[in-house]
């Protein structure tokens, strides 16, 4: 079956796929009236034209590099978690409550207790549907998405009552002072000079990249990624090897909402310092485009997660200086999606004849 | 609670029934032929769009409803595409066509209309407007049956009276004529379809394409006839909700009508709390309301008796090896 070598399918069909969802974007924005060759130039020059837009970029990515990890992860066991945007808002609301009334002494302790409320936050919101998915055999699709709903409405309850401070706005009081973790400006500033100026870019990076190692070594180095491999493969096999299915559904879901859920500490804890409505800001959802993209792998997540930081990045440009809405890259999110994900034979079909014409040749 | 409130409820409870029923019947034609569809939101979402689009441009909400099923023929075929012909993940495809709509919707309504994503406000023509069913003035006065038939039957728009008749329409497709047993067929076993003969490509795409025309007119109905045009994520989960209603059916059109009509009472009671405190005697929080549909989809799907789908849902159909 292998009709390809293995730099085809780990590069080459991607970048194809990107290219026509880029090739398709660029007819959009010209059918609605602007200049694909200016909004590009526009959007690297907003994303990577100065350590500003980089420092945003990076924040955007390591969102992404979260939300990314948890799709991918569930993927490995052929499990389709598209609540990642629910078990964010949950994650989200862990760092809140945390943040607000334990008196953290220092923020390297307040990161390690947020990230731990995060993780438990959004690993219990993923706890329900893996739970009916294993034991009642309800759909996890359906499911994960009516708990982003439920977790919408839920944190909409607690912005307007308990959590909200005095004002009109449906959000938390501000954060106490010793939880603020330091931004890439804080940590990049050297005398005269300053990198990342006022971009919200933070420590949380580092945590991500750090969750990338991790998610690579569950799933390649210890005997639990193991099973969640043999899972996704072959359901029947995986059970006549003495895997338990319920233990590896439970698991895997449970790890999955829990890197989910972390993503929290860097847009509530880093980048807000207060948790408001609606804090995820479609993450999640994007979580689903980096993990196609990066073949479910946690270094393709990571590149993946760059590459949608800087479509934010350069999005939130293009809607300050042109017509274009932000919602453009939503459209460029789903062309990903579908080119990557469902359309993948159209791309792959005609190269493996390409190769095995090549190879005869 | 007293009987002109209650029918008032009854009468809501059909107007918001009438798009999930819509969108449930067309998940029901895809789901049975083998073709798993969670892009039932987006392309209701498209066909809302394009239909208020066109019914404001056009004045005619005839034109606007034609241009609503096209739009959502368009995201069908592209599903039949990703799903039949080139064997990718039916679900991937689903969410893509989910997130398609989302944004198309808006960045082209903003290129249009200059609104913030949203298309003007739709009167007159460029309306579907309430049918009064013959004798319903006359009848109103009679006790009990002439309220209702004033009140609960009479008086919705056309599009309302359509979704009801596709019930036992489809039912009899489904159950009573040879392209619906081959339709069931094929969600269950192709091979066997196709060893008497039969494309099964063509069966699924036709089956796509009945999905892509319900969708269409549910969208419509949502902006021309519940609303007055469109706003951004006017859809608002119903897709989902539709979907998980026909799970609930267990793929059966008369389940179905039923299953949805429980919805649509659900978000009946969100719009009237007041109706509900009156009821229950306390006020149940708006947000719970809100959520109500979906809590009980979560609970229906996980805690009420195991529903069994078509047996080859959600797989290609490989001819050959």
């Amino acid at each position: 079956m292998d009709a390809m070598p293995k730099w085809a399918d780990v590069i080459l069909i991607p970048v194809i796929s990107i290219l026509l969802a880029a090739i398709l974007s660029a007819l959009v924005i010209l059918a609605i009236g602007e200049n694909p060759w200016a909004a590009l130039k526009l959007m690297v020059d907003g994303a990577l034209g100065s350590t500003y837009g980089w420092g945003y970029t990076i924040y955007y990515a390591t969102n992404f590099i979260f939300t990314g990890l948890a799709v991918a992860l569930a993927s490995q066991a052929k499990l389709f978690n598209i609540g990642g945007e629910g078990q964010a808002l949950l994650g989200g609301l862990g760092v809140a409550i945390v943040c607000l009334y334990v008196p953290w002494p220092h923020w390297t302790l307040a990161l390690l207790g947020a990230a731990a409320a995060a993780a438990l936050f959004g690993a219990a919101w993923a706890a329900i549907p893996a739970f009916l998915q294993a034991k009642r055999g309800s759909h996890i699709v359906i499911t994960t998405i009516m708990f982003n709903f439920i977790a919408a409405a839920l944190l909409n309850y607690f912005l307007i009552g308990a959590l909200k401070a005095p004002g009109m706005e449906p959000a938390t009081a501000k954060f106490p002072e010793p939880t603020h973790l330091p931004s890439f400006q804080d940590m990049f500033n050297f005398g005269d000079t300053t990198f990342f100026r006022g971009a919200p870019a933070n420590v949380t990076f580092f945590v991500a990249i750090a969750a990338c190692v991790f998610v690579w070594a569950l799933v390649w180095r210890t005997r639990l990624g193991y099973e969640i491999r043999s899972f996704g493969e072959s359901e029947s096999a995986a059970k006549y090897a003495g895997i338990n299915p319920t233990k590896i559904i439970m698991v895997t879901m449970l790890i999955s909402g829990a890197l989910a859920g972390m993503m929290a500490i860097n847009n509530v804890q880093g980048e807000a310092e207060r948790l408001v409505l609606n804090a995820a800001e479609g993450a999640g959802f994007i979580g689903i485009a980096v993990a196609l993209m990066g073949r479910n792998h946690p270094f393709g997540v990571l590149l993946a997660a760059l590459l949608f930081g800087f479509l934010y990045q350069g999005g939130a440009e293009l809607a300050l200086w042109t017509s274009i809405p932000r919602e453009l890259i939503i459209v460029i999110q789903a062309l990903v999606i579908l080119f990557t994900g469902a359309l993948d034979n159209m791309v792959r079909m005609p190269l493996a004849r390409l190769f095995l014409s090549l190879r005869r040749a | 609670m007293d009987f002109a409130t209650l029918l008032q409820m009854l009468d809501a409870t059909l107007r918001l029934a009438t798009p999930l029923l819509l969108a449930c019947l067309a998940g029901l034609y895809s789901e049975r032929a083998g073709i798993f569809d969670i892009g039932l939101e987006g392309k209701m979402l498209a066909a809302a769009f394009m239909s208020a689009a066109v019914a404001y441009v056009t004045g005619n909400v005839w034109l606007g409803l034609l241009a609503g099923i096209g739009a959502s023929m368009v995201l069908s075929l592209i599903h039949g595409l990703a799903s039949i012909t080139f064997r990718g993940n039916q679900l991937i495809s689903g969410v893509a066509i989910n997130f398609l709509a989302a944004g198309l919707s808006v960045v082209v309504a903003q290129s249009w209309f200059r609104q913030g994503g949203r298309t003007p406000q739709l009167s007159g023509d460029a309306r579907f407007e309430p049918i009064t069913l013959p004798f319903a003035e006359q009848l109103q006065d009679v006790q009990v049956l002439g309220a209702i038939y004033y009140e609960l039957i009479s008086g919705h728009t056309i599009l309302v009276y359509v979704a009801l008749l596709l019930v036992p329409i489809t039912w009899w497709v489904l159950y009573r004529t040879r392209f619906g047993l081959r339709l069931r067929a094929v969600g269950e076993n192709p091979a066997a379809v196709d060893t008497a003969g039969v494309s099964v490509v063509g069966l699924r795409f036709a089956a796509v394409a009945i999905c892509g025309v319900l969708c269409g007119i549910a969208g419509a109905y949502l902006a021309t006839a519940l609303q007055a045009g469109f706003t951004k994520d006017m859809s608002a989960g119903r897709g989902y909700i539709a979907l998980a209603a026909l799970i609930f059916a267990k793929w059966r059109p008369w389940y179905a009508l039923y299953s949805c009509l429980l919805f649509g009472f659900l978000q009946a009671m969100a719009l009237r709390s007041d109706v509900v405190e009156g009821v229950i005697g306390f006020a149940l929080n708006a947000q719970l309301l809100d959520v109500l549909p979906f809590i009980l989809v979560v609970v229906l799907t996980g805690f009420v008796g195991k529903a069994t789908g078509p047996k080859a849902g959600g797989q290609a159909y490989v001819k050959e090896r």
